[in-house]
């Protein structure tokens, strides 16, 4: 199941190595650079395990149109900071994050910089979308600055304090 | 006392609704049990040996006579009218039922309070110096950081899927009461020596468990205003660098072991480096507007020397030993801090009934200016009682079975739960503790001694803190039979240290001589004004070797 904020999607990506239909996911164990130069960053990926130092990736970062993570289990977040440094790298295309995750790190996720989730079977047959949907409105509000979310708390109360201090004015 | 806004309010009920779906969905099956596990434990509900056990958070050890009032009744209701205090700050309620698990969350939320985070792969409550805003010796209160620190760990998008648990304290004071040095993080709030701005002294990779480890200092002067973005970048090392493979490998402590101390703080400060500052760092009013909760009572101007206390004192030997045990100099006039002794002999350590509870909160009321702590002695402190209150104040406590004068002396033991509670204990520590406090019962006998803590753990996960015990205790199992590992020499303050082993293990009968010969020892080496720790440290472990030594030859050890 391929999920992201606004619900279930179909996958249009395929694993494998490049030909002329679907867009391709590479696995980082066979990605060649040579090999990549030539394609269509819209259609091609790279799907890399979460050992991986993000600076290694950067040079493959501006020639893939998405970047998936694999989460060997829901419980490991180093994906997390993965994505975030991804990121912070400029990256702009799609982030997945592929793995057994749980509903209850979607929205850290989301937060983090992933645009998506593909669950594997044996979650995806217990788990409904609706569950997962309804996991992202369990925070109104969170505390943490930077990260892609509502305002945080914190910069909310900035704001009550300058609204406050103009008031006065 | 910091009072919830109303983010913090609705923070705080929507987690007691996640939690109350999460037991719902782990119920319909749409959770595994091993998807649940983490997610009950972010919200201390641990399996213990006989039932569930519920751990709330008390942050930076601060409580109002509400809030106590409150876990009184908690612990009536779904423990067995008891409550149990942990070495972190936290309070601990043993058999609630799962299901009545979210009912209690919102009697928590009723009162500003809450299980987030006590346990679980995640940032933990973060702890203080417990006499943080009173003590004498401290120039700038730790807690408006430390409510910072929570706020800013709370359900962290990227760092609630740790390697392993990590836990953060903070001192503002010259002496360190909160064991910073074996925390994940310490931090020591210090001033610049040249512009005297406030920053902290930042230390990781302390901790206990079967691993022991002081922390090493990898910033001398971190600018307070940069804090968050500091954390974020060693949580981001840590978080992608900690070992995964082996939990018993997976603290900071062996990250920074393994990677050598200035390799990661070189590690660390590249990350720190790269990040925006002014995005993730709080602005000061925000920090200033914490403090504001945290401003000093309203105290009045009292003489420093209490005309009525120095008539009671005279006039009442017992009451004059304990104001002189369990009393703390204050930062101001006329008042002093008072530790409520949780160690009354043949008792477990730590535990108070809901009774006791309810009669402290009168107590603070009267007394204290409506304010508690906890410590991670497993103590209760009054904060602020006027020097002419204490008599009445100590009247009060005898009346509710609170009174023993024994805070920093041989049997003020901290123990974990050891085998009468723990799924993970190798042996019994509550018992021990029991037994070495009756052999040590005379209140003369153990002021002679003079200060010294003796701490307790039932296995090697070190939740007694043993390690940093001047005398420490580990209870193991060989072959079947419990046998306790003592250390000596072990320092939860600023000097802080590790036990070195005396000897082989002992069965549980044979601990009380032993640890009375190790007491002699030191008894007849000690020179005027030495306390155990300071003898220990000028003759060294070997004259302590020899006796145990010699004691064994008399006594059964397990071989
Ligand atoms: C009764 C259920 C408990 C269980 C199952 C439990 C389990 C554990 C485990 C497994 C560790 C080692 C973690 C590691 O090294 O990574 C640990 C550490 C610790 N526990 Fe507990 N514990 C329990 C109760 C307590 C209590 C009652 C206290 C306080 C008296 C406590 C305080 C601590 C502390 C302070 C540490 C940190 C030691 C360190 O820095 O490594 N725990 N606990
Ligand atoms: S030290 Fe061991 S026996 Fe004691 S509470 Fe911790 S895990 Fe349990």
């Amino acid at each position: 199941m391929l999920l992201d904020r606004t619900g279930r999607k179909p996958d249009l990506w395929t694993r494998g190595q490049p030909d002329d239909h679907a867009p391709v996911l590479v696995a980082w164990e066979e990605w060649n650079t040579q090999a990549r130069l030539g394609n269509d960053p819209d259609r091609l990926g790279v799907e890399i395990p979460n050992t991986l130092a993000i600076e290694d990736l950067r040079p493959v970062l501006s020639q893939v149109g998405l970047v998936a993570i694999r989460f060997g289990a829901f419980s490991d977040g180093r994906g997390l900071s993965q994505a975030r440094l991804i990121r912070r790298a400029g990256f702009t295309g799609v982030l997945r994050a592929v793995g057994p995750l749980i509903p209850d790190e979607f929205g850290f996720a989301l937060q983090c910089g992933f645009d998506e989730v593909e669950l594997p079977e044996s979650s995806a047959h217990r788990q409904s979308e609706d569950e997962w949907l309804r996991s992202l409105a369990a925070y109104s509000h969170t505390y943490q600055q930077g990260y892609r979310s509502r305002t945080s708390i914190l910069a909310q109360r900035r704001l009550a304090r300058l609204s406050k201090g103009q008031s006065h004015a | 006392m910091y009072r919830y806004d109303e983010f913090d309010a609705g923070f705080v009920r929507e987690r007691v609704a996640l939690f109350r779906d999460q037991v719902q969905r782990r119920i319909d099956g749409s959770l595994t049990e091993d998807e649940f596990k983490p997610l009950r434990l972010k919200n201390g509900v641990y399996l213990q040996l006989h039932a569930y056990m519920l751990r709330v958070a008390i942050p930076y050890g601060t409580l109002s006579s509400v809030q106590l009032r409150q876990l009184a009744l908690i612990g009536e209701r779904y423990d067995r009218g008891y409550g149990h205090l942990t070495t972190r700050q936290n309070i601990q309620f043993n058999w609630p039922k799962l299901r009545d698990v979210p009912d209690i969350l919102d009697l928590l939320a009723d009162v500003e309070m809450h299980c987030i985070q006590t346990s679980g792969n995640c940032i933990r409550n973060v702890t203080a110096d417990h006499f943080a805003g009173v003590a004498a010796d401290e120039w700038i209160d730790p807690r408006p950081v430390c409510e910072l620190i929570r706020q800013w760990s709370t359900a962290h998008p990227e760092f609630s899927y740790l390697p392993r648990k990590f836990k953060i304290a903070v001192t503002g004071a010259s002496h360190d009461r909160a064991v910073v040095k074996a925390h994940d993080i310490g931090l020591r709030i210090v001033r610049h020596p040249d512009t005297g701005a406030h920053g902290f002294e930042v230390s990781v990779g302390g901790g206990l468990g079967r691993t022991p480890m002081i922390g090493k200092v990898i910033r001398d002067f971190l600018p307070q205003e940069e804090l968050l973005a500091y954390l974020e970048a060693v949580m981001r090392v840590y978080n992608l660098e900690g070992r995964r493979d082996n939990k018993y490998k997976a603290r900071i402590k062996i990250l920074v072991h393994e990677t050598g101390t200035e390799a990661l703080k070189a590690r660390i400060e590249h990350e720190f480096a790269q990040l925006d500052g002014p995005s993730i760092n709080a602005d000061p009013e925000e920090l200033a507007r914490i403090a504001a909760y945290f401003a000093p009572p309203h105290y009045e101007e009292l003489p420093a020397v209490s005309a009525r206390l120095e008539a009671a004192k005279s006039a009442n030997p017992v009451f004059a030993d304990w104001i002189d045990t369990n009393g703390f100099a204050h930062k101001v006039a006329g008042y002093r801090a008072i530790t409520i002794s949780l160690k009354g002999i043949g008792e477990i350590p730590g535990d108070i009934t809901s009774a006791q509870m309810r009669q402290v909160a009168d107590l603070a009321d009267r007394y204290s200016l409506s304010e508690i702590r906890v410590s991670h002695n497993q103590n209760l402190i009054l904060p602020n009682v006027k020097n002419d209150d204490l008599f009445a104040l100590w009247q009060g406590l005898v009346e509710a079975g609170l009174a023993t004068a024994n805070v920093g002396l041989i049997t003020d033991i901290i123990a974990c739960p050891g085998l009468d509670y723990c799924a993970l204990a190798t042996a019994r520590s509550i018992p021990i503790a029991q037994a070495i406090a009756k052999r040590f019962a005379d209140p003369a006998r153990q002021r002679e001694i003079g200060p010294l803590n003796l701490n307790i753990s039932g296995c090697i996960n070190a939740c007694g803190h043993h390690h940093v015990g001047q005398i420490g205790i580990l209870g193991l199992e060989k072959r079947g039979q419990e046998s306790y590992q003592i250390t000596l020499g072990g320092d939860p303050t600023e000097q802080a240290a590790i036990g070195e082993i005396v000897g082989p293990g002992l069965t549980a009968e044979a601990v009380p001589d032993a640890i009375e010969r190790l007491v002699e020892v030191y008894l007849e080496a000690r020179q005027v004004g030495e306390t155990f720790i300071d003898t220990f440290r000028r003759i060294g472990i070997g004259p302590f070797k020899l006796a145990f030594q010699h004691n064994l030859e008399g006594a059964d050890h397990v071989a």
